[in-house]
């Protein structure tokens, strides 16, 4: 396999204010990302030759590219959806990536956008995947929350303890979301508002589970050698890597519900495309799939931020808090930005574009020279994992 | 010889209170508690169910004909017993029907499979009854009536009771009856209907049927009367001359209630049940006339079956807290819609999954051994393509490897789902939800079973698929 490092850089992004959005449409949405994104790189849609979209739920199925490329009036180039679970947005960056890479175009644009809040019902409804017999009645908390009970017995922790534990993934999640202007929620709360919080798939409380919103995020991407043409803090594709579990973990012989195959492959092909040995020590900032918090757990045993079994004591330390060894969801997260499927993995790479350039819109919530950054996210029952490692500085 | 082969009955884990019922309309309960199907149950599903439990382990693919009786089949048009045979994993030779549209339907089925059976047609004939017939709210009915479902295998060889003769008497009366348009069962006058209909011809078909083979009350070891009523059952017992206390087989009235068309059947399962080599039983049944047979137990009877026992049924069960709740269980009420569903049914999908989801088939590799469900044509560990077997999982136990208690994925009115992975035996997982359990009973490694059941409603039509529950069918695996 082939590797991109270094030969891509970012030049350019944009994020739509997130939440229910009731006076946005899709189209609206996109343009506010996607002009942020221009203005930013400083460039027009005219420098666009080609686009990638990350759309999941538009109001028909199989229209979603079109719809954004007609409200952006995108003109004359390849416009191409993509649609993978959770992980639509960063796959729609990385093949903008490749394809920069690949030599074929100078600049593209990912973008990522999803209008949650026009169906009539709060969450994502009932009922997820492919049969309409077998995933009748399946939920996203209900499949998540498969993973907490497992983890609990495995690792010793009573109900109470794990409880307890993810209760402050979702505290930690709140603070950071409430300096964040541009998240869904910006409540504080405290460990025992989130333990009493009514039960949505047990274990996992309602501040166990991510915001459903609206939102867009956009990307402006071109080769790395012409980067510095449009500004002098671009911020360089280190590495990808993405990985599918090829049977739906419900029904997969063996699986013991702790070690998810797409978060360890995943991660670790994009480690080595970075040529980063020890992700808890070399990464500076990182945004992880946190759809609900027993995930953001799983996350950090699964990437090698906490070794197996020891998340809890790192996440006791805050060791993942801001200021902590290394920050994770410094913006709040799927939890508290919210999480418009086919937008978050470019919202997530956003916040961490920001971050390496020292550009947090405050300053309090700004990690000090961070150089290496993640950004993640973990789509289906869940069952697609897509990693992007950025850097600032190039070698 | 022909005769019963096999029996097994079924009785939903719910029960309600009568005084629920009663209290909720300022009357009088008439005591005990009635069982009631769940949200998720059918005549379909505890069609299967007892069959399940009759067929035990005996080779499906023996049976060469399969009927069904009840007049709450959830298709009017659309063979019911198609479903269910397919469902119990039938040959596709298999003879069906259904019966319907009267009380008798159960003994009318009955007699039909022996007839089958005896005229040497066929070797084995599977038959089940099943309803949950509606009362109108208030009514006695309401409280008398209960929800169940038996099945009896007919054969021609070893049987358990051998079948010694039959006699009919039709009666044409306007007593107890449902319009196309009607969801509750209407009757006319009740001492009418009563002195007139059931006991009248209840009277003369035992009667008869004595006087046809020379038999008198005593050469009976156990009549089986089933009966709308305690009293009315007791009046007739008394007038029969059998002796209350030896001779009559208990009506399940008082703890179970009055399951229609399955009524006939769950009480004779529940006679074989108890019976001993040499018994008589007599059978009669009411219902736009009447159905006596005679059955003489053999000594098959003592070979010991791993079958769930009706007194373990009606032992097994979880009192349901709501006459609220059991309405909109019923559609009598309609409670406050849930979340929408995203996946929607489609007849041609439904077809073509018929294999796992109603035959519940799993793939198993012949390279690796690798069992998966539902069918996967390219193996999940070797990747071989288009190479394994198909078998049945719908016999398997089970343990609980995870679960969640999911409170969005519910109906309304049923709100708790457990979603639920099992391992089932020979390592293979199966992902469902969990029925007939307190959500906060369910642990790891705790047994489960697989039940089918309806899933939800779609499409203009039912949608039934497998789910799991804590053991209670048992050993009848």
């Amino acid at each position: 396999m082939g590797n991109i490092k270094d030969k891509v850089a970012i030049v350019g992004m944009g994020c739509s204010k997130f939440g229910e959005r009731w006076d946005a449409s899709l189209e609206d949405l996109a343009i506010e990302s996607a002009y942020e994104a221009y203005e930013d790189a400083g460039v027009g849609p005219e420098d666009i030759e080609a686009c990638w979209v990350g759309q999941v739920s538009a109001p028909v199925a199989g229209i979603g590219a079109t719809s954004i490329a007609e409200a952006l009036k995108l003109r004359d180039i390849p416009v191409i959806r993509n649609e993978n679970w959770c992980t639509t947005a960063h796959i729609a960056l990385i093949e903008a990536c490749i394809a920069v890479a690949s030599g074929l175009y100078d600049t593209v644009m990912a973008i990522g956008v999803e209008k949650l809040k026009d169906t009539g019902y709060p969450g994502l409804g009932t009922g997820r995947g492919m049969s309409p017999v077998l995933e009748a009645r399946r939920t996203a908390p209900g499949s998540f929350g498969l993973i907490a009970k497992r983890y609990f017995e495995t690792y010793g922790l009573s109900n109470e303890e794990g409880k307890e534990t993810l209760a402050k993934i979702a505290v930690k999640n709140h603070d950071n979301g409430s300096l964040c202007p541009k998240a869904h929620f910006h409540n504080k709360i405290t460990l025992e508002k989130a333990l009493n919080a009514p039960i949505i798939a047990w274990p996992l409380g309602l501040f166990d589970c991510c915001g459903n919103s609206d939102g867009s995020a956009c990307a402006i991407i071109t080769r790395a050698d012409r980067a510095r043409d449009f500004r002098p803090d671009p911020v360089y594709m280190k590495g990808y890597g993405i990985s599918m579990d090829s049977l739906l973990p419900h029904l997969r012989p063996g699986f013991d519900w702790l070690h998810f195959d797409a978060l360890i492959k995943s991660s670790h092909k994009a480690y080595e495309m970075a040529g980063i040995k020890n992700p808890r020590e070399e990464l500076d900032v990182a945004e992880v799939h946190d759809c609900f918090t027993i995930t953001e757990l799983a996350i950090y045993e699964n990437f090698g931020f906490s070794p197996r079994g020891k998340a809890k004591e790192d996440i006791d330390s805050g060791f993942f808090a801001r200021g902590g060894g290394l920050p994770v969801n410094i913006d709040g997260g799927l939890k508290c930005f919210g999480h418009p499927i086919g937008a978050s993995g470019l919202r997530m790479t956003y916040e961490i574009y920001k971050q390496l350039q020292g550009k947090a819109d405050l300053p309090e919530r700004q990690v000090k020279n961070p150089r290496l950054g993640l950004s993640h996210t973990f789509g289906g029952p869940p069952q697609i994992s897509a990693v992007a490692i950025l850097g600032n500085e190039k070698g | 010889m022909t005769g019963i082969v096999s029996y097994g009955g079924y009785i939903p884990a719910l029960r309600l209170d009568r005084k629920l019922i009663a209290d909720a309309w300022g009357r009088n309960s008439i005591g005990g508690e009635r069982s009631m199907a769940n949200s998720d149950e059918d005549s379909i599903t505890m069609s299967v169910e007892a069959a399940a439990n009759c067929l035990n382990d005996r080779k499906r693919e023996e049976i060469e004909g399969f009927f069904f009786a009840s007049t709450t089949a959830p298709y009017k048009e659309k063979m019911n017993s198609t479903l269910i045979a397919t469902v119990l994993d039938l040959e596709r030779e298999v003879v069906t029907a259904d019966f319907g549209n009267s009380l008798r339907a159960g003994t009318a089925m009955l007699k039909a499979a022996l007839d089958s059976v005896k005229s040497g047609s066929t070797r084995n004939f599977l038959v089940a009854a099943a309803d949950s017939r509606l009362g109108y709210p208030k009514s006695d009915q309401e409280q008398t009536f209960g929800d169940g479902a038996a099945a009896v295998l007919v054969g021609d060889t070893d049987p358990v009771a051998t079948f010694e003769g039959s006699y009919s008497i039709n009666n044409e009366m306007i007593d107890v009856w449902r319009n196309p348009e009607d969801k509750f069962v209407k009757t006319w006058e009740g001492r009418f209907i009563l002195d007139e209909g059931y006991t009248a011809h209840m009277k003369e078909v035992v009667s008869g049927i004595l006087k046809k083979y020379d038999l008198k009350p005593a050469d009976i070891s156990k009549v089986i009367l089933p009966a709308p009523d305690i009293r009315t059952h007791g009046k007739l017992v008394k007038s029969l001359g059998f002796d209350p206390k030896t001779q009559v087989q208990d009506p399940l009235i008082s703890n179970v209630g009055y399951c229609g068309t399955a009524q006939p059947l769950m009480m004779l399962t529940a006679a074989l049940e108890e019976a001993n080599p040499g018994d008589i039983l007599l059978l009669a049944a009411y219902g736009d006339g009447a159905d006596a047979m005679i059955f003489k137990v053999t000594d098959q009877i003592g070979k010991s079956m791993n079958r769930c026992k009706m007194s373990a049924l009606i032992e097994n069960k979880m009192m349901f807290p709501s006459y609220a709740r059991f309405l909109s269980f019923r559609d009598i009420l309609e409670a406050q819609p849930g979340e929408p569903f995203r996946l929607f049914p489609s007849a041609t999908v439904s077809w073509r999954e018929r294999k796992s989801s109603l035959r519940c088939h799993a793939s198993r590799c012949r390279k690796c051994g690798c069992m998966t469900f539902p069918v996967q044509r390219v193996c999940y560990n070797c990747r071989s393509k288009d190479d394994y077997d198909e078998v049945r999982v719908s016999d398997r136990a089970g343990k609980v490897f995870t679960f969640t208690r999911d409170n969005l994925g519910g109906r309304s009115d049923d709100p708790v789902i457990i979603q639920t992975v099992a391992e089932l035996e020979g390592g293979l997982r199966f992902y469902g939800i969990m029925t007939d359990c307190e959500p906060d009973t369910v642990e790891l490694n705790m047994p489960v079973e697989l039940t089918f059941r309806r899933i939800y409603e779609g499409a203009g039509f039912h949608n039934y698929f497998w789910k799991l529950r804590p053991v209670r069918r048992g050993g009848a695996n």
